[in-house]
This record gives structure tokens, sequence and C-alpha cells, in this order.
């Protein structure tokens, strides 16, 4: 019932200067998103570069500091943490980033990697327990436990984000924050980590904010999507809502792209710069039913059933239309 | 019969810091005009290394061992260098996953585009040369072409400057096309744009495109016939349908299976265990045997000869293809 991650008209608007005698643009990087994610589920952020998904998990970490709005994690508006709290915080929330590489220092041994996290934040009394507890790891990861001796340039970009994972659940966080972490990956050892990634949450009761602009990949780990595009949700709802019952043209597009249908129509366009969004719908750029009211009225994120909003003026209509098409 | 392109036992070698290893392993496949292959493979399969070994542009450390690479009948490995130069860029063309490394950051889009027709078709007059680079712009749909030729590659965006690349490759009425990923670093609805782009080109030209990519849905998408590699070795190829609909590798069925599917409810998707292995320390026999739930003792000592299924048009190198194929 209450959310374990909740996100209240989040903000971030970035200036961007166009010169030295200019005055600065702003740049609206997140425009005022909403969204809860319940303990044990996952909610996936879907959208193109430039929609503002990592600026929203840069946020959610607590690494980029909101121009407004709220973040809530576990009870405790993140904003107003002191210093001992903002350092407890870190416990309970871990990054798994696209590229596990540039993740892990290169120097270090893969048994250093997923120690130091514990070393310093001291919660095993000795340097026994410690050992114990990366082992503990490794082996919840999928690792052989001669993998702790190891660099990882030894190793291969599936096992590099299975060391990233361990490390990340060495404190016991409770969310962890997955952004693009199988983009790097073939397609064989996506899957690993796929399903490495939801044992986890089952085994561990872990929460995920999952980042991704694969659909397939959302779709296959997330309870809730919310679709972003220009930094504002043009769709949210449930997994099973989105998946199959999508009502904004650009969440169609996406899944057309996603799917092995060749006649499906591409969407014409590219993303419109941030800097300067379009009046009205900012997708009506490109949308294949853009209608005059679209250009002027920006619409609302309405709920269109329980569980489903959709900004879109003619979301009632839009799967008629795309039949007929 | 009437095939563009045909590779022949084309093998590759690599110096690399644990010896020479070979990236390319007897691979055979072809390429018929106005048709669609696409290479694919996970990282290190050898499916780039194809390509540049075809374009005779292998890095410094790679040498081509043996095999033919024969195009319009004529093979391209017993060509000289001033050959190959007449040939690349005019006959066969390649864009890659990155277009900002084909293109030259010093030049605007006139004089890059107008390049290809000064060094091909000498086409010396700058004057004279516009309207063809026009022409060639709007072809690839660079919206308000004449107005962007004084704009630099980075003024482009990502897919903007993908299309550029493919300009300069489509100039010159390619022959064959060779895509490396080309769509791998654009986002999803723009790479859907480059996609039928492309198809719209080889439906005007008649050209025959080899599309190296990891994506399996762009090659049920988009490829009329594919060849997937494993560790150097081409180990299924075929029409696409089919082998979507029916592989005979196991580790085809495996890959299709590992993709995760829109609206399917799975808990689990299922896996290929381990990892490809290194080029360096190959398994004996079948290079897939580790990894694979059917192998024997066959498997693990002897390499499997080609099975052909369902007739001439498919082959799979598996010992037990037609148990695959169920």
């Amino acid at each position: 019932m209450s959310a374990f991650l909740s996100v209240r008209d989040l903000r971030k608007t970035f200036p961007v200067s166009r010169g030295l005698l200019q005055k600065a643009e702003l740049l609206h990087a997140v425009a005022g998103i909403s969204f809860d994610v319940p303990a044990g589920t996952t909610f996936g952020l879907v959208g193109e570069s430039g929609s503002g998904k990592t600026t929203t998990a840069k946020m959610v970490m607590g690494a980029d500091e909101p121009t407004s709005g709220e973040i809530v994690i576990d009870g405790r508006d993140i904003a107003r943490h002191d210093k001992t709290e903002r350092f407890a915080f870190r416990r309970l929330l871990q990054p798994v980033l696209q590229d596990p590489y540039s993740a892990l220092s290169p120097r270090m041994r893969v048994d250093r990697i997923i120690d130091e996290p514990l070393r310093i934040h001291r919660i095993y009394p000795s340097t026994k327990a410690r050992a114990e507890r990366v082992a503990y790891l490794l082996d919840a990861v999928g690792l052989p436990p001669s993998a702790a001796q190891r660099y990882p340039n030894e190793m291969s970009g599936g096992q590099r984000q299975r060391v990233a994972i361990a490390r990340a659940l060495a404190l016991e966080p409770r969310l962890l924050v997955l952004d693009e972490p199988v983009s790097a990956l073939d397609v064989s050892i996506q899957a690993q980590i796929l399903n490495l990634l939801r044992d986890l949450q089952d085994r561990l009761g872990l929460t995920y904010l999952l980042i991704s602009h694969d659909l397939a990949v959302i779709g296959f780990m997330s309870t809730q999507v919310g679709v972003l595009y220009l930094g504002r949700f043009v769709e949210v709802g449930s997994k099973e809502t989105i998946l199959s019952d999508a009502r904004h043209p650009y969440s169609l597009a996406l899944i057309a792209s996603a799917s092995p249908d060749v006649n499906a129509a591409p969407v014409s366009g590219e993303i419109p710069s941030p800097l300067s969004p379009p009046s009205g719908c900012v997708f009506h750029t490109r949308c294949p039913f853009a209608r005059d009211r679209c250009r002027q009225e920006p619409p609302s994120l309405r709920q269109l059933k329980p569980n489903h909003l959709v900004a879109c003026h003619f979301a009632e209509t839009i799967r008629l239309e795309t039949n007929n098409a | 019969m009437s095939d563009l392109l045909r590779v022949e036992n084309l093998t590759t070698w690599l110096a690399t810091e644990s010896g020479i290893v070979t990236a390319v392993d007897d691979v055979s496949f072809s390429v018929r005009a106005g048709r669609t292959l696409a290479l694919v493979g996970e990282s290190g399969s050898g499916k780039s290394m194809t390509c540049s070994s075809i374009m005779r542009l292998l890095p410094g450390n790679g040498r081509i061992a043996g095999g033919r690479v024969l195009f319009e009948g004529e093979d391209l490995l017993a060509k000289s260098p001033a050959g190959m130069e007449a040939i690349r860029g005019r006959k066969i063309g390649m864009i890659v996953q990155d277009p900002m490394t084909s293109l030259n950051p010093l030049l605007d889009v006139e004089d890059q585009v107008g390049e290809v027709f000064k060094y091909h078709l000498g086409d010396r007059s700058r004057r004279l040369r516009r309207p063809k680079v026009v022409d060639v712009l709007s072809r690839v749909h660079i919206p308000a072409a004449e107005k962007r030729l004084g704009s630099y590659p980075h003024e482009f965006s990502g897919g903007m400057r993908q299309r550029v690349a493919i300009a300069l490759n489509i100039a010159c009425a390619p022959k064959l096309l060779i895509a490396d990923e080309p769509t791998t670093a654009l986002d999803v609805t723009v790479q859907q744009q480059i996609l039928a782009l492309l198809r719209e080109l080889q439906r005007g030209t008649g050209m025959a495109i080899i599309l190296v990519t990891h994506d399996l849905h762009t090659v049920q998408r988009f490829c009329d016939e594919v060849a997937i590699m494993y560790a150097g070795r081409i180990v299924e190829q075929g029409p696409v349908s089919e082998i979507f609909a029916r592989p005979a590798h196991p580790y085809t069925q495996g890959l299709l299976r590992a993709l995760p599917q829109l609206g399917s409810q799975e808990e689990r998707l299922p896996l290929i265990p381990g990892q490809p292995p290194s080029l360096s320390s190959l398994p004996p026999g079948c290079r897939f045997a580790p990894r694979c739930p059917r192998a024997t003792d066959l498997c693990r000592t002897e390499y499997p000869d080609w099975m052909a299924t369902s007739g001439e048009t498919r082959r799979s190198a598996c010992w037990y293809a037609d148990e695959v194929l169920g």
C-alpha cells in the first residue's frame, strides 16, 4: 500500500548559456513528474535520449538536486536529510549503471571492490565477517568463488555487471536504481542478468527503479511503467495496461518499434530540443494523429481508468484511428 | 546464379596478446542484388571482421589467411590497393555504428558529400556538383537540404548524421551497401526511420545490403536472409522467416528464446548458460558444445559438417540439426 519511493511534481531545470552576453536559457530536463513505487515492485521508466529518465534517476539517487518537487524514500524526504542520515541513506539505495567497466576500478581486485562499501560503512565487526559476506555476495550473483581473485579487465561484460550488482547489494540496500543495466550486453548475457535481477528481487524483497530505452526489457521487469517524453509523463500504468492497451501515440510508436511487425510505420521526426519544446502537446510535431487542438492546448495527464494515466486529448479514440491508419 | 557477392571460405587471422586467433573461420555466404542479408552474432563472433575483410579494411593486426570474395565475379582479395580504392565508396558502400567516425569534422556537408563525386566521378567543379549533392541529401530525407550544405557534422543530430553518412555511401549508386550496426547508437524511433530509409533506397536502386546487427527484431523486420555467427564461424544460415519460425541450431534457438517478448507473462527468460569462448582457447569440436543442452561426445570432439535442412535454402552446423528442427 504505502510507497517505498514516492516522487511528487519533480522538476529539474538547467540554465544553458548561449554565449557570453546572452541571457541563459532554461532547459526543462524534467518538467514535473510524480510516481509511487510500492516496496518489492519495479517501476520502469522508458523513453529516448533527452526524455529526462537519467536526470530523474540521478535526483532519486541524491546525485543531483531537484529544482523543485519532493522525493520521499522510506518515509523520509531526502532533501531534509542531515549528514548522518545522508550517510545511512546511501545504504538504503544503490545504483547499477549501464557500463560496469567504468563503474569498477580497474586497479582493484573483485573481492576488494565488493568489500569497499563494507569497510566504509563498518557494518561487519571483523575482516573474517566481511570476507564471508563477500563470498556470500559472489555466490548470490552467480559468480564462482575464484572470481574474487580477479580484476575487472579479466572478466566479460556480463561478469562485470554481476560484480557491480554484488557491490550494490553489499550494504543490504532496499532500493536499486537500475540505469540501462543490460543495454551494453549481448542478448544471451542480457537474459542472464535480467533473470538474476528478478531472482534477487524475489529473494531480498528489493524495490527497483528501472530505466531503459528498451520496452521489451521494461516489460519483462516492471510492475508499473511510465513513458517519458521531453521530461513529462505521456502515459503511466501497469505493465499489462501499457503493453496491451496503451493509448498515447508515443507509447504506441515505442511498442511498434519493439515488435516484429514489419508494417508498423515509423514515427516521423526526432525529439525536439528541450530548450524550445513545442506548443500545446509536446508530441504533436511527430504525432500521426495531431490536430489543431493538439498544437494549441497542452493535454493534462488524466486518468482514463484506475491506474492508467494518459496525456492525450484523444486517448479514448486513438486505438480506433491506429487500426484504420 | 545471380549472386552479387559470394564469399567463399573466408578466413581472417588477428594477432592478439594471446597469440594469433582466427577471427573469421571458413565463412561462406552470398548476397543477391536487391536482397538484404543479416550477419548476426554477439560481440567477438566475427561479424564486423567479416565485413572489414570484404572491404579489405582490416586493422593493422589483421590478415586475410584464405578464401575468396567474389564481387560481380571478380575476387576482391586479388585486387590491387588502387583497384580496391575504386570499388570502396563507389560500388560498395559502408556505414558504421557511429557516423562521426566516418565523417570529417572539418568539412561541411557540401564538401563532405561533394568529395565523393569528385573522387569517384571526376566532378571537378564545386558549382556543378552542388545540385548532385542537394539531390542525394534529399534522397536520404534531410529536410531543407540546400540550406544545410554549410552545416558541419557536429551540428546534426545522431539520426541526421547517419543520414549524411548514408548519403555519402549511396552517392555513387553502389551495388552493395554494408551497414555495420547502423542504428545501434540511435533512439528507437529514429532507428526505425533509418531502417525505413535503407529499405526505400534499396527498392529504388536494387542495391544489396549486408546488415550487421545483434538485434534480432531488426533482422526479423528488415532482412531476407540471415547468417548467424558464433565464435568466428557461421553456425546457421537461410531465409529469415524460416529460421525464426524453426531454428535448426541450438544457439539460434537459445538466442530467440532469450529475447524478452513484449506482453509475455514469463517469470524467467530461458537462458543460454555460460558465455562465448575466447578465440584464443576454443573448445575442440563444436564451439557451442560447452553451452549446448544437447551436446554429446561427438559434439565435443568433432566440429559438425554443414547439415542441409529443409532443402537447399538453409543449413545448420549442428550434428543434430534435424532433431533441433523438430
